[in-house]
């Protein structure tokens, strides 16, 4: 994996993006609140296949792009635009906001 | 590559039977230092190394082949300081050339944070049995006479601890002297048997499936490199570890010569020579997680940028041949070494991007662990219930890496 497609930046070298880690949640089996607190903590789903992550693309948008990737051929999937696209009303709205 | 081995060392090949005492999941330095010292210390000898491909090819294989000891907290500088010592007489014990060459490590500071953080290292180390002591930057240059001081003007030297101790072996032939030994004694390493997953009596481990069919196990210890969340899955045990990709390359030959091991602690990267004359060159793994052993570009480059800054001779060799490596990389960077909570199952994991250098010391405890069924002192500390009793060996700071 060496490019990224940012939805509003365009295709990019990955070295302009963060990695914020694997979105990830605790399985449902798992019912004892401690176990489920130590779970969060420490554990790591570390698949050998298709994982959801976070990306930031610092030196571009600044803005945090979920990616779904295949981790045993390092290949991007899916790259979700899930923050809302600010879009300024006119050049005089986008300077008082 | 199995050829070759089997023409060059010493190693007897055997067909898998359906049974052992123990069978240890991966012919890497871990997997096959526990089968030999099984056999020489404590006579259990009715053991299966299974290797999914040919030996040493995992990270065994991948490493840059430095030996050290100077870790930041004590747990890790008494047990990787056992395991250098033991380096150090392994040629002697298995008869085996591994071409072990004592350098002496620098470690270099860029800034007065890393200043203090490496004169303490200096003290722990002191107290814990390892030797390194500071030196100045004039000392440093007596010493490399090719390093720049001013780092390219960018990272100036302030100073470097001198892990005296540092040193390099050939890794195939650890895997290889520790294969023949453990053979020879009636350890059978089969090679091409991928485990696909464990035999289970009710919670406990009873057994592996292989390509090759079932094997049943009194005990079963997973030594496997990178793909270890998947084997621990088997037997439901859920790790704190991440596997992402290191890289590494050697330049073509570089005839003056370059006596020691030159890091940085601040850029992560450290470069040593191999006894071709090869430049070798690692650095911090990918930041994200990935089971690909792709080198990539953007590594190469990153690599290169870092290390010219201190070696400017470097900008004049050319980069002959890389290669990636896949490392379990444990929540706190320390390795997990022990019980499972699974009875039958133990693990040797969490090795990361610090294995090689801990063969022999974790090889031998997790041997003692399996003859007597307590962790002997040296590696309990490394248990993986550490992380629920709240006492993590957090040492990222000396794994080289980040």
């Amino acid at each position: 994996m060496l490019w990224l497609t940012c939805p509003r930046c365009g295709r990019r070298p990955l070295e302009e993006f963060t990695f914020g880690g694997e979105r990830r949640a605790v399985p449902v089996s798992i019912t004892d609140p401690d176990e489920r607190d130590f779970d969060e903590v420490w554990i790591f789903e570390n698949p050998d296949g298709v994982t959801t992550e976070r990306w930031f693309h610092a030196a571009g948008c600044r803005r945090w792009l979920t990616v779904r990737r295949d981790t045993s051929t390092d290949t991007v999937l899916e790259v979700v635009n899930d923050a809302p696209v600010w879009e300024p009303r006119s050049t005089l709205g986008s300077v008082l906001d | 590559m199995t050829e070759f081995i089997e023409n060059l060392a010493p190693i007897r090949w055997h067909e898998p039977r359906s049974s052992y005492d123990v069978v240890i999941v991966g012919g890497g330095g871990h997997g096959l230092a526990t089968a030999y010292y099984l056999a020489t210390r404590h006579g259990i000898t009715n053991v299966a190394v299974l290797e999914a491909d040919y030996i040493a090819s995992g990270n065994t294989g991948r490493n840059t082949t430095i030996i050290r000891a100077n870790y930041g907290i004590p747990e890790a500088v008494r047990f990787y300081q056992h395991s250098l010592e033991m380096y150090q007489a392994l040629e002697a014990e298995t008869g085996a050339a591994i071409l072990h060459q004592t350098k002496g490590i620098f470690w270099m500071a860029h800034t007065e944070m890393a200043m203090r953080t490496e004169r303490a290292r200096c003290l722990i180390n002191t107290a814990c049995g390892a030797k390194t002591v500071m030196v100045t930057p004039a000392e440093l240059k007596e010493m490399v006479p090719q390093v720049d001081l001013t780092g390219a003007g960018r990272y100036p030297v302030l100073g470097a601890s001198h892990h005296v101790e540092g040193a390099t072996a050939r890794h195939d032939r650890v895997a290889w002297a520790y294969a023949a030994g453990a053979s020879q004694r009636g350890v059978h390493v089969v090679e091409h048997t991928p485990v696909t997953g464990l035999l289970r009596d009710g919670e406990r481990v009873v057994g592996v499936e292989t390509a090759r069919g079932p094997i049943t196990a009194g005990v079963v210890l997973s030594a496997v490199g990178g793909r270890v969340t998947r084997m621990a899955a088997h037997a439901g045990v859920r790790l704190p570890i991440r596997t992402h990709p290191l890289h590494a390359f050697v330049t073509n030959d570089y005839q003056q010569g370059f006596g020691p091991i030159l890091a940085s602690t601040e850029l992560s990267c450290y470069v040593s020579q191999t006894e071709r004359g090869q430049m070798l060159i690692g650095a911090e793994f990918d930041a994200q997680p990935s089971y690909s052993r792709q080198s990539s570009f953007a590594a190469l480059r990153s690599y290169s940028h870092k290390m010219s800054r201190f070696l400017p001779f470097l900008r004049d060799l050319r980069i002959l041949r890389t290669w990636a490596g896949i490392c379990d990389i444990s929540a706190d960077y320390s390795p997990i070494m022990g019980a499972t909570g699974v009875d039958g199952f133990l693990v040797t994991t969490g090795w990361g991007t610090w294995g090689f250098k801990a063969i022999p010391a974790g090889g031998e405890g997790m041997a003692e662990l399996i003859a007597t069924s307590r962790p002997p002192e040296l590696i309990a500390p490394f248990g993986l219930d550490r992380f629920r009793r709240d006492h993590v060996l957090a040492d990222q700071g000396s794994a080289g890496t980040r």
